[in-house]
């Protein structure tokens, strides 16, 4: 009898969806069916046994082909990566749970490594505007049970977060909220009609990489000052319009996407953004909040926040002392500034995100690569680590876009022999120690790893 | 006044961390003590002398050093970070913070510095020849209490992000200034000699921007209420005055509003 797994958590998106079915086979070796997630939510669990999984470390040799080694031989190579190299770079972690992060943080620790996550090339700009400015937010169960005004501002739920939509902002009857989406006046801005801007009640088309003006008048509006005829390409009667009906809400949620937090200005969009936020509180109850990517990149923030203090571009370098500051210790920075001599690509692609320049001056060094799947980093690695998929085959927690905790479970074992991002760090920070007690003991003399580098 | 000569003969393969080179970190000791001194290159601790060469000792005083750089300190970051007094010259280009935390003294660059340079500054001077980049002169991650004084002179261009939070001192910009000038900018002043892109005073509560040249996206959130004829850098010219910017909070002092103040010449 095929057995069927209720309350799954989605490995995919930052809403977190956690009311997956998932059927899986007799022997539970098989994902059979997913229930309830959408097509990519779908698509990752069936990936994981549907298809032909890497289950061995794999080494690149002189030819430029990959060779399997063993667990031990792979955590011995990038021990030595980390020990021998002056500045590593330690950076990905979008899509793993908080215990992988918490021991990758020990290894960058004893490393002496800069500890970065996806939201430095994400809503890292939202870090540095929340410092700056707070940060008026609310759980998304909030804005399901109370909200009434929804705000999208340079986000495209309809594709990135599929059932955001569905699950918290426009169509759920929440306990205020019975009359779903008839209740809801939904505000969409973005210089594309996107998909969510065609459920929108007002669109505005905000001409690109204007949004800190358009901010500006909002609020210049909002304080009953006079604002020009014509902002960022809307005319003043839209932006009066959309005032009142932001100050007449009864609960009211800004979600901003990438839209602000990569075009020009980052972190200041956010922070003015999350003035006017405070702001329409004078009038009413207004909160904000990010539309974190993927389901655990909250995660790295929550966890490294409390272990170092800050959440993202830790410069650990010094070892007792965390040094951040974005635009010098921020992942593509340090690459195009050829400030690191080593790199670390964990639970993402950084050979699929990162400019092409950045990944240029990277490969000039060692390049490792831990991740369950093959994508572009893994195919340009001098290293490629296979682990577990969280949330299909390891257990964890993980945290939502609105930082609520969610202990993911697993739902069939991964494949033979193949171990979890947190015991791969563990034993990589072990090998550490050891290298650490060896050189203490022999002097100054370093081994080279072995092996030997990709082709550029 | 003694004069310490460092000559950069072996460049560092990363950046150099250079925050002991200072005058306060240099008086009172002898080239080979100065030599001594830690640098950092990613998590590699080393004496200074592994890369410079060092000529001359350090006065008995921060006041009485003057530090000389040469070679190409491209690559070497946080010359002159946090001194109090004294100088130093270098004479080429440098990397970031330069001049970041300086409570006194004065820093020439002759050539281009990057991002971060005086950043938090409280006194002294530092003066750019060439360009800078990004946050000058602004305020260190999540710190609402920016620039407190000092005078920081770039002859070139800046990129974006100039004085944020700034909160007294002055910045004078001889060329074009990017995004994002005195943002959320509670004093100080900020003179742009070339052409401003936009974002310029956006969440100002108090302080004075001068614009020579043109803004290309005036804020809508800056109203002109006259103009004005004002001395600005030693020379008299006509302004056109703007507040603003009317989207922030303002304090009141006695019984009237405060407001941020933007002048345009005409």
């Amino acid at each position: 009898m095929p057995k069927k797994i209720e309350n799954v958590g989605c490995p995919y998106c930052g809403v977190c969806c956690d009311d997956l079915v998932v059927t899986v086979s007799d022997d539970g070796k098989q994902i059979l069916e997913v229930e309830n997630a959408c097509a990519i939510g779908n698509q990752i669990f069936h990936h994981a046994t549907g298809s032909e999984r890497v289950r061995l470390p794999r080494l690149r040799q002189p030819d430029g082909t990959y060779k399997d080694i063993s667990y031990d031989e792979a955590v011995d190579y990038a021990a030595k990566v980390l020990h021998n190299a002056k500045k590593p770079l330690i950076y990905g972690f979008g899509s793993t749970n908080c215990e992988g992060m918490a021991a990758a943080a020990k290894v960058a620790e004893k490393a002496g490594a800069v500890l970065d996550n996806c939201a430095s090339i994400c809503h890292g700009s939202s870090f540095l505007a929340i410092f700056d400015n707070g940060y008026p937010s609310c759980t998304l169960g909030e804005t399901k049970n109370r909200a009434d005004v929804i705000v999208y501002w340079g986000a495209n739920p309809a594709h990135a977060h599929p059932r955001h939509m569905s699950r918290y902002s426009i169509f759920p009857r929440g306990f205020f909220t019975g009359k779903g989406h008839k209740s809801r006046k939904i505000i969409v801005i973005d210089p594309r009609h996107t998909d969510t801007a065609q459920v929108a009640d007002i669109y505005l088309q905000v001409k690109q990489g204007h949004d800190y003006d358009l901010f500006d008048a909002f609020r210049t509006a909002a304080r009953g000052h006079e604002i020009p005829e014509e902002v960022a390409g809307i005319k003043r009667e839209r932006i009066l319009e959309v005032v009142e009906i932001m100050k007449k809400a009864r609960f009211g949620t800004i979600f901003y996407g990438m839209g602000l937090c990569h075009s020009d200005g980052r972190n200041h969009n956010v922070d003015i953004a999350i003035s006017l936020t405070r702001d329409l509180n004078d009038f009413t109850k207004w909160t904000i909040m990010a539309m974190r990517g993927h389901y655990n990149i909250t995660g790295p923030g929550a966890v490294w926040s409390w272990q170092y203090g800050f959440p993202y571009c830790l410069d650990l370098t010094k070892r007792d002392i965390a040094h951040m500051n974005p635009g010098e210790t921020s992942s593509v920075d340090l690459a195009m500034r050829d400030e690191v001599d080593a790199f670390f690509n964990v639970g993402t692609d950084a050979g699929a995100h990162f400019p092409i320049e950045a990944v240029k001056h990277l490969k000039k060094h060692p390049w490792i690569t831990v991740d369950p799947n093959i994508c572009m980093a893994s195919e340009i690695s001098d290293l490629h680590i296979p682990v577990g998929v969280v949330g299909v085959e390891v257990p964890g927690i993980v945290y939502r876009m609105d930082n609520v905790p969610i202990q993911y479970r697993k739902v069939i074992d991964p494949p033979e022999g193949v171990i979890s991002d947190e015991e791969l760090f563990e034993r990589i920070h072990k090998r550490l120690c050891e290298l650490e007690a060896e050189e203490a003991a022999k002097g100054p003399a370093k081994a080279t790893p072995a092996g030997v580098r990709a082709e550029e | 006044m003694k004069t310490v000569t460092l000559t950069l003969t072996n460049s560092p393969e990363l950046m150099l961390e250079g925050q002991n080179i200072t005058p306060d970190n240099f008086a009172g000791k002898k080239a080979a003590e100065i030599a001594a001194l830690d640098v950092w290159e990613g998590k590699q601790k080393s004496p200074l002398g592994k890369y410079f060469t060092v000529e001359g000792d350090g006065a008995a005083t921060a006041e009485e050093t003057k530090i000389v750089l040469r070679g190409d300190c491209t690559r070497v970051k946080r010359i002159g970070q946090q001194m109090t007094a004294g100088e130093i010259v270098i004479e080429g280009n440098a990397d970031m913070y330069i001049g970041g935390w300086m409570k006194g003294g004065k820093i020439h660059v002759k050539g281009d510095v990057d991002s971060f340079c005086g950043i938090g500054m409280e006194g002294g001077e530092l003066v750019v020849d060439g360009n800078a980049k990004s946050h000058l002169g602004s305020s260190p991650r999540g710190e609402w209490r920016g620039m407190q004084g000092g005078l920081i002179r770039v002859a070139g261009s800046v990129a974006n992000d100039t004085a944020t939070f700034i909160n007294g001192g002055t910045i004078v910009i001889g060329g074009d200034a990017d995004i994002h000038v005195s943002t959320h900018g509670e004093g100080g002043t900020v003179i742009i000699k070339g052409n401003a892109k936009g974002r310029v005073g956006g969440q100002m509560v108090k302080g004075d921007i001068y614009v020579y040249g043109t803004i290309e996206n005036p804020l809508p959130g800056f109203q002109m209420v006259g103009e004005v004829e004002q001395e600005v850098d030693g020379e008299t010219a006509r302004f056109a005055h703007y507040i603003g910017d009317l989207g922030e909070r303002h304090p009141v002092s006695k019984g009237k509003t405060v407001y941020a103040n933007l002048y345009t010449r005409i």
